[in-house]
């Protein structure tokens, strides 16, 4: 059973193994996937979203290095951890607040745009510090391991 | 492969590789070398020989200058015949075969022939079996010559403008398709195209040839770490001199703002942007640029060749 299809924007700027990554923690915190589910192959995914199979295993491999998936000889990679919290739900005060907040800022003529640059912003300041980036490894370069020649 | 200094195996080495006829040069001094299991894009403009380098390494054409070798065998021989399958352009076909007749001649001619696999892309296009290759649409023809190509069960699949005369939806399932069967059987793709925004996250390795031989080759991981793309104000005429000492591959200005893509040599430091370029930037100014230093990574460097230069030392 394939349960995430990846979305992969080409033209957001992000390599498409960081939106992999990016969509398999959404899919986490929302309880799309839940521990023992199984992520679709790197064939699957090449076959539904064109991509290229050895970003897929880049993506499973930083996924795995982060202990939310693992890889099980010969049946694929599988979830282990979820990283779903009661306060991330959208049943949550947390989110209420923040619903609110936005109600607020509609209400003062703000755009969506403008909203987004608020967020992000704020965002920046409370989380600067600890940030962990998982951005462009260098050097080790990715190769599938042929099968049978 | 014997020489350690190779990471992995080659699927195909060019050595000086050129062809030339009378009117002039078809492919030039092109040298690289393409490692197995690699989902390689060749790119560049027309008439840089993209078709020629293609055909010679499917054995249609002989080259006048250099070698190439597959799996480190020629060309000519059982072994690399065996292991490649070539789609041109055209996708020849036998036009008053049908498409069963096409399979089965597949079947006949190669040893290790999957017919499944053959099978399944035809099906998964609704092309009937019992049609005649003459009635078939262009797209039809492309799904029925990629089967054949696939069929073939190749170690390296060397194919040429292979999604032109196909629409989006069918482009996009094709491209599936080629992905998905490369990731299950490790098949190395060498794979021409004009369409640029075609290549991202489909490539992981990129090969530009234009007029004076190969001009960027290599993992596209690599290729993209060593650009940056730098936006910033123009002082008077042309880049900021603080830029000088890196690598220049292509700049251009508009009003007050100049874009230019480097090879840093170091920080890049300065009241500017800086921004990691996307596939289609890179080959863009690469493109643009016919005198940018070519770049050809260590991966992608044939025995005797120098760092960072498109000539063989030997």
């Amino acid at each position: 059973m394939v349960t995430v299809e990846y979305r992969i924007d080409r033209r957001s700027g992000v390599p498409a193994f960081q939106q992999i990554v990016q969509q398999t923690k959404q899919a986490l915190r929302l309880g799309v996937l839940v521990p023992g589910d199984r992520l679709p192959t790197a064939k699957e995914v090449a076959e539904v979203s064109t991509v290229n199979p050895n970003t897929t295993l880049k993506a499973y491999r930083e996924l795995e290095r982060e202990g939310l998936v693992e890889p099980r000889p010969g049946q694929g990679t599988f979830v282990r951890r979820t990283l779903g919290r009661p306060e991330t739900g959208t049943d949550s005060p947390l989110y209420g607040e923040l619903v609110a907040w936005m109600a607020k800022a509609a209400g003062a003529g703000l755009e969506q745009d403008d909203v987004t640059a608020l967020v992000a912003s704020a965002m920046d300041k409370q989380y600067a510090a600890g940030t962990t980036a998982a951005t462009g490894s260098t050097g080790a370069t990715t190769t599938r391991s042929s099968t049978g020649e | 492969m014997s020489d350690v200094m190779y990471a992995g195996e080659s699927a195909l080495e060019a050595y000086g590789l050129g062809m030339r006829y009378r009117r002039g040069w078809a492919l030039r001094d092109c040298s690289f070398r393409l490692p197995a299991g690699r989902i390689c894009g060749l790119v560049g403009p027309n008439g840089a020989g993209k078709t020629t380098l293609l055909s010679i390494a499917a054995h249609v054409l002989e080259p006048t200058h250099g070698s190439l070798s597959l799996f480190g065998e020629a060309p000519g021989s059982v072994e690399s015949g065996r292991r490649t399958a070539f789609l041109a352009q055209e996708k020849p076909l036998f036009r008053r075969f049908t498409v069963a007749e096409t399979l089965r001649l597949g079947r006949e001619l190669n040893p290790g022939w999957d017919q499944r696999a053959a099978e399944d892309i035809v099906r998964a296009g609704n092309v009937p079996f019992d049609a005649k290759i003459s009635t078939l649409s262009g797209g039809q023809r492309t799904r029925v010559a990629v089967a054949l190509a696939f069929g073939k069960r190749p170690d390296l699949l060397l194919l040429d403008e292979p999604m032109s005369d196909l629409d989006p939806v069918v482009r996009h399932e094709m491209m599936g398709t080629l992905l998905a069967e490369a990731s299950e059987r490790g098949t190395t793709v060498l794979m021409s195209t004009h369409v640029l925004a075609e290549l991202e996250n489909v490539c992981d390795y990129l090969v530009v040839v234009s007029g004076g031989g190969v001009r960027l080759a290599g993992d596209v991981d690599d290729l993209m770490s060593v650009h940056t793309l730098v936006t910033g104000a123009r002082e008077g005429e042309g880049l900021p001199a603080a830029l000088g000492h890196h690598t220049l591959v292509e700049s251009r200005t508009s009003g007050r703002q100049f874009t230019a893509l480097i090879r840093p040599e170091g920080p890049v430091t300065g009241p500017w942007e800086t921004d990691t370029p996307n596939m289609e930037e890179l080959l863009l100014a690469y493109l643009r640029s016919p005198d940018a230093p070519p770049l050809i990574t260590p991966t992608a460097q044939v025995q005797g060749q120098a760092f960072g230069t498109g000539t063989v030392a030997a």
